[in-house]
């Protein structure tokens, strides 16, 4: 088996594996990643995601030698539980959460998507999420989590916007 | 059989009983599936007797730390931070925060300043199963954990009275610190009473709670410790367990129900990168390799020759095959003997029948243990409900002594029941010992679907009731069918799980018994008595409701398939048919379903929150169906439906509010509208979240959850073949009235809105169309066929 070189969260792997080697448990049996975790193996539930390139993948069907070099993102990417990223925040906020299994392929589709589209309507949100299961059935708060997130990176872009406006106006 | 068994009431078996029952190796479930009374065989009777004889369970299983010692649940160290010990683990539902605020009120310091140790039976009082909606009322009222934290403070109000010179009448705890109330400079912290020093005392039985007046902690909306470390991937669920030197364990399941092992080719697989060993025990099969992507593969192409499998009766005939199996295990919940002779006098005899299907735990994460087996000594991390049960049988898995197998739980994904934790601990369990090495085995989604799911009861219920002219009931019948095989792991025997039947050991056995012995006690634990009758047993009125002539007989058959308690396992299908048959009966009498419950219950706190609920949703009184609902596109109608859990376990009412497409058959619900009752309220929050999750678990398993099979096998097996909502449906508004009752016990909260949502959403339908659907799920095929069906009679 030759070397597979890796970029997960910034650090750089080269794991030595059968490159058809589904990423999932590179990420969390190599790499010892508690993040993604294995729902199905099917590509159905989103509880494995991570971001790669920017797009949300399923990471139980990725072969890891597909995604070789690429800047992969896990759940432990976005924030520390001292410092969690916004949307962490968020579902911390809302308490949305029950056993907590899905929550990784939830803010990982959550985040892809917004990245992409800052301006999404809470139905549009709900289309992005239409392939993400939970089911202790926390969808309410999980939602909202969403939403909180959304409106709190609006309200924080049309003040950055402002700022910009000022600066531009001296 | 029948003359060694009978029924004793459940209301009488207090929780030490039970417990010490369940060393014995019977769960709770076990008497309460299906029958809904407790149901003592010849063996069970004597335990139970010597349980009650030895009175109050004070030991635990063999190796427990003793219930009635309050260091078994309380330690204090020099810093005075304190560490509770608590047998009910955390599955997901927050329980483990509630436990938090528990004993940080009792005891006087902050949420901070408690770590909670649960389901280690190393190191944690054995408190049988986790489950039941019985974690709340087991350890917040006047016993256990709550008992243990009360004793703890009122110890050490005693020890910092001596120390500093004060009646301990005369002082205050507070922060983990005593004072004198005239003088706060005369103060000693808990770090420096007991300095990591044990207590060595019991548990008084009779020591003063904080009244609920008093708290700060219990009943505010606390924050789950966990939810940092959960939303940030740093959590450790089992599937995270890694030991040194751990390898992977795969395991293969037969190809069909009944099949077993004729032969073996471990050559198939030995040249196989990673491969450490084929396993093989009886019909348990399974591979264990290095990497876990290696496992797979090996199991993929691993050559097993399987003997035909024994067949499934037909799905599409199920219910009939369900009705019509013999013998039958029977029980009466209850009989006033004049039924037949009430519904003959009758001004109106109503009949209906209701199906609900078998269905799943479907738990998100598969199943996933780590066990270390080397020697005569076996460690295992595993999502289990009961550490303890799972000690005893894992030892006779492997021929250990029990005392030789530590268990200890580490959270899976929410189980919702007794999905597949235990079958793939003993997985775990075969495979590490055959290598003597740690191995971790998580299922395959299919796996997991097929052969780890102990599925949800289906149940078919025929309902029968009497109106007299005015439209009151004057009779209500219930009779039900159910299937079941398996149980939760027994003290006693592996056997009642999927892995311990492939590796050779038996099933609890099925006990015929018909006809029914007449009740001797009350009992409502599977809601099989509908809330509106009168529950009239040994010449007392027992039950919620007024209506006096009364039946409810179940019968219960070995099902072809495993299953197991599922989130409110019978209660929620009589409750549906019950709920379903309520809504008929006020329709008939052409009254408002929430004027005509009314008339007819007698229960304070049920009308409570059925009155709260209507109240809630501005419910408009009213017969359904609405009037003047046209008979194409969309409509829209409003149901209600209400329990009292278990008869005295948690009251709850609803009302769904939806939209019916008459011309596809898709049902949207738009708004739900809850009213709860669970007895003091120990975090809203958690209790929010609770009723939440269960509303849509229930939308999701009324519309469209179903296990299916060919005449071999299961072919529901991953989540195209079942269906569960996802996060982008039409997530409808959910409203929740709580009730809080600071001066009653503790009840249960995880089962009580999962069980009044098919019969809610289910009426709702009616009154937008004036369909009636009898059968769950309540996809668009069978709304298309009510509708179509309710329009050729009109």
């Amino acid at each position: 088996m030759n070397a597979i070189n890796l970029k997960v969260n910034g650090k750089a792997h080269a794991v030595d594996v059968d490159p058809t080697t589904p990423l999932l448990y590179v990420l969390s049996d190599d790499l010892a990643l508690n993040g993604p975790k294995f729902g199905c193996g099917l590509g159905q539930c989103g509880a494995c995601t991570v971001i790669a390139k920017g797009q949300a993948i399923r990471s139980c069907i990725t072969p890891v030698k597909s995604v070789e070099g690429a800047e992969i993102t896990t759940l432990e990417g976005l924030g520390t539980i001292e410092k969690p990223h916004p949307l962490q925040q968020a579902f911390i906020e809302e308490q949305a959460a029950q056993c907590g299994f899905c929550v990784n392929g939830v803010i990982m589709t959550a985040k892809a998507f917004l990245d992409k589209n800052p301006k999404a309507s809470e139905e549009q949100i709900q289309q992005a999420m239409s392939s993400v299961l939970c089911r202790c059935f926390t969808h309410v708060r999980m939602l909202r989590a969403i939403n909180r997130f959304r409106e709190g990176r609006a309200r924080e872009g049309l003040a950055k916007e402002g700022r910009t406006r000022e600066a531009a106006a001296k | 059989m029948s003359k060694h068994s009978e029924v004793v009431p459940n209301s009488t078996l207090i929780d030490d009983a039970a417990a010490a029952l369940g060393r014995a190796g019977f769960s709770r479930r076990s008497f309460l599936v299906g029958a809904g009374a407790l149901v003592v065989s010849f063996s069970m009777k004597g335990a139970l007797q010597t349980a009650l004889a030895q009175g109050p369970f004070e030991g635990g299983t063999a190796g427990s730390p003793p219930l009635n010692q309050l260091d078994s649940w309380i330690a204090i160290a020099a810093d005075g931070g304190v560490t509770a010990y608590t047998g009910k683990a955390e599955l997901g539902q927050g329980i483990s925060t509630a436990q938090i605020q528990l004993v940080a009120e009792e005891l006087c310091v902050p949420f901070s300043r408690v770590k909670l140790m649960y389901c280690d039976t190393v190191q944690t009082p054995d408190q049988g199963i986790t489950s039941g909606s019985q974690s709340h009322p087991t350890n917040f009222n006047q016993k256990n954990l709550a008992q243990a934290a009360a004793t703890a403070r009122e110890a050490l109000l005693k020890l910092a009275s001596k120390r500093l010179g004060f009646s301990a009448d005369q002082l205050v705890a507070k922060d983990g610190v005593i004072s004198a109330k005239i003088d706060p400079s005369k103060k000693v912290g808990y770090g420096d009473l007991v300095g990591a020093k044990k207590f060595e005392i019991k548990l008084d039985p009779n020591v003063k709670r904080k009244s609920a007046s008093e708290w700060t902690v219990l009943g505010t909306p606390a924050r789950r410790p966990d939810m940092p470390a959960l939303v940030t991937g740093q959590f450790e669920f089992v599937h995270n367990v890694r030991l040194p030197g751990m390898l992977h364990g795969r395991v293969l399941r037969p190809p069909a129900v009944g099949a077993t092992v004729v032969n073996v080719d471990e050559s198939s697989v030995q040249a196989l990168p990673g491969v450490v060993k084929v396993v093989v025990k009886k019909n348990f099969v399974g591979v264990v390799a290095e990497k876990p992507w290696q496992a797979i593969q090996a199991v993929n192409k691993l050559k097993v020759t399987w003997s035909a499998g024994t067949g499934l009766p037909s799905h599409a005939d199920f219910y009939n095959y369900l009705r019509s199996q013999q013998p039958t295990r029977d029980t009466l919940l209850v009989n006033s003997t004049d039924v037949d002779e009430k519904l003959a006098q009758a001004a109106t005899v109503v009949k209906a029948t209701y199906y609900y299907p078998n269905q799943m735990h479907g738990s998100l994460g598969t199943s996933c243990a780590v066990a270390d087996v080397q020697g005569d000594k076996a460690t295992i991390y595993s999502p289990t409900q009961g550490v303890w049960p799972v000690r005893n049988s894992t030892s006779i898995l492997l021929g250990l002594k029990p005392e030789n197998v530590h268990v200890i739980f580490r959270r899976g994904s929410g189980c919702y029941g007794l999905n597949g934790a235990d079958t793939v601990t003993y997985d775990a369990a075969l495979l590490s010992q055959a290598v003597g090495k740690p191995v971790r085995v998580q299922l395959s989604r299919k796996d997991e679907m097929a052969w780890g799911e102990n599925y949800g009861f289906a149940f078919v219920v025929d309902e029968r009731a009497g109106l007299d002219a005015q439209g009151n009931i004057v009779a209500w019948d219930h009779e039900s069918w159910s299937a079941n095989l398996g149980n939760r792991p027994g003290y006693t025997t592996p056997g009642n799980v999927i892995t311990g039947t492939l590796a050779g050991f038996s099933p609890e056995p099925f006990m015929a018994r018909s006809p029914a012995p007449e009740p001797r006690v009350y009992t409502n634990n599977s809601n099989g008595v509908p809330s509106y009758v009168a529950g009239n047993v040994g010449g007392k009125p027992q039950g919620t409701g007024t209506v006096k002539s009364e039946r409810s007989l179940t019968h219960n058959i070995p099902s072809p398939l495993f299953t197991a308690p599922l989130r409110s396992p019978a209660r929620l299908q009589n409750t549906f048919a019950h709920e379903s048959f309520m809504d008929e009966l006020a329709a008939r009498a052409k009254a408002d379903p929430v004027a005509f419950r009314l008339r007819h219950l007698s229960d304070e706190r049920l009308i409570e929150v059925v009155k709260e609920a209507a109240a809630l949703a501005n419910w408009e009184a009213r017969p359904s169906p609405k009037p003047q609902n046209r008979r194409t596109g969309i409509a829209t109608g409003r149901g209600f439906s209400c329990v009292a859990y278990e008869g005295e376990n948690g009251w709850a009412a609803m009302v769904a509010q939806v939209e019916v497409n008459q011309d596809t058959g898709k049902v949207t619900v738009k708004r739900i509208f809850f009213s709860n009752d669970s007895g003091p309220i120990s975090n809203p929050d958690g209790l929010r979240n609770q009723i939440e999750g269960g509303a849509l678990q229930g939308m999701s398993r009324a519309m469209s959850e179903e296990v299916t099979w060919d005449d071999q096998r299961v072919t529901s097996v991953d989540w195209e073949s079942y269906r569960s909502l996802p996060l982008g449906f039409d997530v409808p508004e959910i409203k929740v009235k709580l009730i809080n009752r600071p001066d009653e016990n503790a009840t249960g909260a995880g089962e009580t809105s999962i069980t009044i949502v098919a019969a809610a959403i289910g009426n709702a339908i009616f009154d937008a169309t004036g369909a009636r659907i009898r059968q769950v799920p309540f996809t668009p095929q069978r709304v298309k066929a009510a509708l179509s069906q309710t329009f050729s009679q009109a």
